[in-house]
């Protein structure tokens, strides 16, 4: 038993080294609240049987309403992809209104967001 | 105890760690509040490198206060577009990307490694990549960083080691153990001090807790 604890006690600094970077990515507290989003995007190429557009709306809808609980924005992309995918489903109006809101809430998407607008229009 | 046998060794190199801090110039004089992050050339041997990669570049550029144009979006905007291969996207003249998106800064990545190899009883998944941050207007460099993770699942107990083999073996076959790892080599690549990117924009100052 005391040779346990000797083991123990030499190899949790050694675990907790090799564990470090694990955690690097979580020091920082997020601005963000990212849901679905990214496992989403990962999902489209890894698996796009499963996640279809209304798949995708169905997940990042949720976020939308967790997001509100939890207080912290969506972040940057969000919306315009939620758009997209209301476009692919043929749900314009509310694509239109993605769009928007991604521009609303970051301007730096104005640009891309104005062209996917203009597109909606030719529809 | 068992679940300790279980637990992945990581190991983590930083390959800048010991070299001087990066030179931030161009970066200052140009500080990027949007970034396109395109689709990356992959040089692995493994097709899943690509997006299983590229969907973890988003969120710890965000959350370094960036603006980040909707990966999969441009993606696909891009494959409509006649550039259905990221060595296309690669290609577009960056007046062209200033004209369609509007975008401070694109970041150009390549998948250096992005896999996992089975060695006796052990498994090692490695996820290396490489970035370069090109300024839109200028077309002057403002960063390049690069990174690499490994994660084996040698526990240095032989019968223990045995057992993870089998289950990571199961695993491995159907699942992209190297997508896990994607988050850690963008922290590294992207966040580490003297070598990632300056903050964007949308830090707050005072971070929330």
């Amino acid at each position: 038993m005391e040779t346990g604890t000797t083991v123990n006690t030499l190899k949790l600094p050694l675990i907790l080294l090799a564990a470090a970077p694990l955690f690097a990515g979580c020091q920082s507290p997020n601005i963000y609240y990212w849901g679905n989003y990214e496992k989403v995007v990962y999902g489209i190429y890894a698996h796009p049987d499963k996640f279809l557009p209304e798949v995708q709306v169905q997940k990042m809808e949720e976020d939308m309403h967790k997001a509100v609980s939890a207080h912290k924005p969506l972040p940057p992309g969000f919306h315009a992809h939620l758009g997209y995918a209301y476009f692919q489903l043929g749900k314009l109006d509310l694509a239109h209104q993605e769009f928007e809101n991604e521009k609303r809430q970051f301007p730096e998407s104005a640009v891309f967001m104005d062209r996917l607008l203009g597109n909606l229009e030719k529809k | 105890m068992k679940t300790r046998f279980l637990f992945p060794c990581a190991l983590a190199l930083t390959l800048t760690g010991c070299v001087a801090p990066y030179d931030y110039t161009n970066f200052r004089a140009h500080p990027p509040r949007s970034l396109l992050v395109l689709a990356p050339l992959n040089e692995s041997t493994d097709v899943r490198g690509t997006y299983g990669y590229l969907s973890g570049v988003t969120r710890p550029l965000a959350e370094m206060g960036f603006y980040v144009f909707p990966v999969a979006v441009v993606d696909q905007f891009m494959k409509e577009n006649g550039m259905p291969t990221a060595g296309e996207m690669h290609q577009i003249p960056l007046n062209k990307i200033s004209d369609v998106f509007g975008a401070d800064a694109v970041l150009y990545l390549t998948v250096k490694q992005y896999g996992s190899k089975y060695q006796v009883i052990t498994s090692t998944t490695t996820v290396a990549a490489e970035g370069k941050l090109t300024d839109v207007r200028t077309g002057v460099t403002l960063w390049e960083g690069k990174a690499i993770v490994q994660q084996s699942s040698s526990s240095g107990n032989a019968l223990a080691d045995l057992v993870v083999v089998v289950v990571d073996q199961a695993i491995n076959s159907s699942t992209d153990q190297a997508h896990n790892l994607a988050p850690q080599v963008n922290a590294q690549m992207f966040m580490t001090k003297d070598h990632g990117l300056l903050d964007g924009p949308y830090l707050p100052k005072e971070k929330p807790q």
